[in-house]
């Protein structure tokens, strides 16, 4: 905490030293320097923040590290500890030396000399931390100081610093996506050590169940994907014929039909039903429109589950609808005026013209947004973990309940914390899956759009 | 002469052209509905069950704080009276309310008559007694919170038409509840538990408290890295990166990460976060984190298109002063383009407050019954709160998943209105 203080201290004086010394060089005549003083305070100022705080922070990763290797080597009978243990017995000791705990649920005759030992070294390390620090900032503030010179281009240091963090906020999204592969990539790897991976592909029968006891029947469990994949493709299907029709009329209308009242308020009540959660779609299938499918079944003679894939489909659909309307509005609009008037010009009505004219023009745009949706549609979590159902069944039935993809990764390991079994490895296998699947679909799409818009740019 | 002939042609085309261009329009319009039919059955569904949780029954009972019974000595010593037979006091004036109504053997009698308030009416009543300690020895009128089924029976939504074994209301709480009701001692008030309590096993009891206060701060530590961060990527990205290599992947990268499934990102933050570096489970640092993780691409794109919309013409004449290229853009340029990078940032948060999967994966679905205090502790998050109470077959639960939805609808409306009317105030045609 004082090390904190200090650095701040320390750095904020370095900035007011730094805009000082370099006006005073030039007895205010700011002209004469070449950057301007404020640029000379923030040069001190980083050249004390940064690397104080990159020793800090580094400082307190090791330093926990050390101590606590160093201290539970005082613990008798050390070696027999398993690591969960081994946590909980350091807590112990890190609670009994910093509170004089007499409390029997962490007080440990046995680990008093842990203890001490623990205090006297987080002591020690705190004391040289502080030192450390401390002569660093005074070293950086004398030598830095004397670089302030009337020609010293602490500007354009500054602005290479600041580019530097820019640069490294972009690439962020390089180290996510790594991290997303190298996560999916190395744990499905541990699970192909124990199921094949051809049995994960083309496998027909899905029951994850680990054996409780090692002679039960089925005990190794099945992890055939393909039945929970075609479930994913069934709802997905059904949402797509659901939000394609009515994305693309609805987008149609608004764009070239309706009044431009209707237009300001039809837009933003469409974008409403993209900003619910899905959880609340997810609950609106569960609760209203399942039972509702299932009780018109009946009347009609149908037998329609609750958790049908009808139910779950629909409901997505729903949701895609704005997604759809609003990426085929702007598709439609790209195109340019003048085939439009062209075609008017020869006598073509509206629909005539949209339909032989911009639909045509537009098509490569609008299965590029096609394709986005069904991307969207294929990862959707929360509707059909509410409302389509757990065991696979390979069938293309729509109103029997199917799993998907995402459903089983939820299942999986919600409620499981080991990561040592076929059964909490393979939601991993399935998002491996999952990603690469709508890699695919994504990169395609992105292709196709861009090209369309280069076309007409 | 010529044009009557092609008016003739015109019209004996045209009826069949028209009628077709007619129901094109229809199909548009039909579509149009579909979607607003659809936009407002769910509205009214989650409204017409969910308004209902906003208010809670009370049943209030004259109790008489006997000194006997509460603190026999007189001593006031607060070990004494935390551990008096409070359970006694209620049961001795239930029994005294149903003393005219009914003749059957006391035990059943009396477990019935508690069953109509909650499980904790005796902590409720002590607390009272603690608070107020000259009520002991007087009677004071109590008012206690009714178990939700009393609370559903009284809102209409319990069928009493059907066979007593199959209803939750049994023959004689009827009876009790009635007469109560006719003295006036049951009332309906503001549901306060709704809002200053967490989850627990009793629908009467709980509340979105700690719900919101996870996604509060799970939101807050997505919003500390992803705004920076975003903002500094869009600048370098439209601003200083040379067109290379680098920089296509950078994009495509971006771009692709912007549609992958959220789940994906829930077992990245599985894998990474909790597995790799030992982070806790269900808390809302690493929930925020995966949030951020998200939600920085859906920053970075719009803006990325605020800065390319400032004209070129600024940067110029800011150059032409003789600003340095970073000068020009962050003393110029960025406070142009902020207002549409913030209406940006708060619709990309808007979606991080209303995603769920994610932080199923990193353990944030939790039976949580406190409030959590650091961004360390585990919690839970208002649309996970929605889910897990959705699970939950009761009448009362299925309300307050409804109340619930319309809290985190009312966030994300608040939320969104804030970017439209930045939007509206600041937006400006170059």
């Amino acid at each position: 905490m004082y090390v904190v203080i200090a650095i701040l201290l320390f750095s904020f004086y370095g900035f007011y030293l730094g805009k000082k010394k370099s006006a005073n060089l030039v007895s205010n005549k700011v002209s004469e320097l070449h950057s301007t003083p404020i640029y000379h305070g923030y040069y001190i100022f980083l050249w004390c923040f940064v690397p104080s705080l990159i020793v800090l922070i580094s400082w307190q990763v090791l330093d926990n590290y050390l101590i606590k290797s160093l201290v539970l080597n005082l613990v008798p009978g050390f070696e027999t500890l398993d690591k969960g243990n081994i946590n909980f017995v350091f807590e112990k000791i890190k609670t009994m030396a910093t509170q004089e705990t007499i409390d029997p649920f962490f007080y440990d005759e046995q680990l008093i000399p842990a203890s001490k030992k623990y205090n006297w070294l987080t002591k020690i390390s705190n004391i040289t931390l502080f030192t450390v620090i401390l002569s660093f900032l005074a070293i950086v503030l004398v030598y830095v100081k004397n670089k302030i010179q009337a020609e010293f281009t602490a500007r354009v240091y500054v602005e290479k610093f600041i580019k530097t963090i820019l640069f490294m906020c972009s690439v962020v999204a390089i180290f996510t996506t790594l991290g997303i592969v190298l996560s999916l990539l190395l744990e499905s790897l541990r699970f192909f050590q124990s199921v094949s991976i051809f049995d994960f592909l083309f496998g027909t029968h899905w029951s994850p169940q680990i054996a409780i006891r090692e002679d039960q029947v089925g005990s190794s469990g099945a992890f055939g994907s393909v039945p929970v994949l075609a479930g994913t493709l069934l709802i997905t299907l059904i949402a797509m014929t659901v939000s394609v029709p009515v994305g693309l009329f609805s987008a149609i209308y608004l764009s070239d039909y309706a009044p431009r009242k209707v237009r300001t308020i039809m837009k933003p009540l469409l974008e409403i039903l993209a900003g619910i959660p899905t959880v609340v779609y997810g609950f609106f299938a569960a609760l209203t429109i399942g039972p509702f499918l299932r009780k018109f079944g009946e009347s009609m003679g149908l037998d329609i589950v609750s958790e049908s894939a009808l139910a779950a489909g629909l409901v997505m659909g729903i949701m895609i609808i704005p997604f759809i309307s609003s990426l085929s509005d702007d598709v439609i609009n790209a195109v340019p005026q003048e085939l439009k008037d062209g075609s008017y010009a020869l006598g073509a009505t509206k629909s005539e013209t949209m339909v032989r004219v911009i639909l045509p023009a537009a098509l490569p745009g609008i299965i590029g947004s096609i394709l986005l949706a069904v991307s969207r549609a294929i990862g959707e979590t929360m509707i059909v973990v509410m409302a389509a159902g757990m065991s696979a069944r390979l069938t293309a039935n729509p109103f029997e309940a199917v799993t998907t993809v995402t459903v089983q990764i939820v299942t999986l390991l919600v409620g499981d914390q080991e990561f040592d079994n076929p059964k909490t490895l393979a939601a991993f296998a399935l998002g491996l899956q999952l990603f690469l699947l709508t890699l695919f679909l994504n990169l395609f799409a992105l292709k196709i759009v861009q090209k369309y818009r280069e076309k007409y740019e | 002469m010529s044009s009557t002939i092609n008016q003739d042609i015109a019209s004996s085309i045209s009826s069949a052209r028209i009628n077709k261009e007619k129901r094109f329009q229809i199909y548009g319009v039909a579509a149009l509905l579909f979607a607003m039919i659809m936009l407002v059955t769910l509205f009214i569904t989650i409204f017409s069950k969910g308004l209902s949780a906003f208010i809670q029954t009370k049943v209030n009972l004259d109790i008489e704080l006997t000194q006997e019974v509460i603190d026999p000595e007189g001593s006031r010593d607060l070990n004494v009276l935390k551990q008096a037979n409070y359970q006694k006091l209620i049961d001795d004036s239930l029994k005294l309310y149903a003393l005219n109504l009914f003749d059957k053997d006391e035990k059943e009698l009396i477990k019935n008559l508690r069953m109509i308030l909650s499980p904790i009416a005796y902590l409720e009543l002590r607390n009272l007694v603690i608070d107020n300690q000259d009520f002991i020895g007087k009677t004071k009128k109590v008012s206690f919170i009714a178990s939700d089924d009393i609370d559903q029976y009284f809102k209409g939504k319990i069928d009493m038409s059907i066979p007593e074994d199959d209803r939750k209301i049994t023959d004689i709480q009827e009876k009790f509840l009635d007469d109560l009701q006719s003295k006036g001692q049951i009332n309906k008030v503001f549901n306060k538990t709704l809002f200053t309590k967490s989850d627990s096993r009793e629908a009467e009891l709980s509340g979105v408290l700690g719900a919101v206060i996870g996604s509060f701060y799970s939101l807050l530590i997505a919003g500390l890295l992803s705004i920076p961060i975003g903002i500094g990527a869009a600048i370098y990205l439209q601003e200083f990166a040379k067109k290379n290599r680098i920089t296509d992947f950078i994009e495509i990268n971006i771009n692709n990460l912007a549609a992958v499934p959220s789940i994906v990102f829930g077992l990245l933050g599985l894998a990474i976060f909790l597995n790799m570096f030992l982070m806790p489970r269900s808390a809302p640092l690493v929930g925020g984190m995966v949030l951020a993780l998200m939600t920085l691409p859906k920053i970075i794109i719009p803006a990325r298109a605020a800065i390319l919309a400032v004209p070129e013409s600024i940067k110029q004449g800011a150059l032409a002063l003789g600003a340095s290229h970073m000068q020009s853009i962050m003393h110029h340029v960025l406070p142009l383009a902020m207002p549409a990078i913030l209406t940006g940032i708060i619709i990309g948060l808007a979606q991080a407050l209303g995603e769920t999967a994610p932080l199923l994966m990193i353990g944030m679905i939790a039976f949580i019954p406190d409030t959590p205090l650091y961004i360390t502790d585990p919690a839970t998050a208002l649309p996970v709160q929605i889910f897990m109470w959705a699970d939950n077959p009761e009448r009362a639960f299925v309300e307050r998943t409804s109340a619930a939805i319309i809290i985190l609808l009312f966030f994300l409306i608040a939320m969104n209105s804030i970017a439209i009317y930045l939007r509206q105030k600041f937006e400006r045609k170059w």
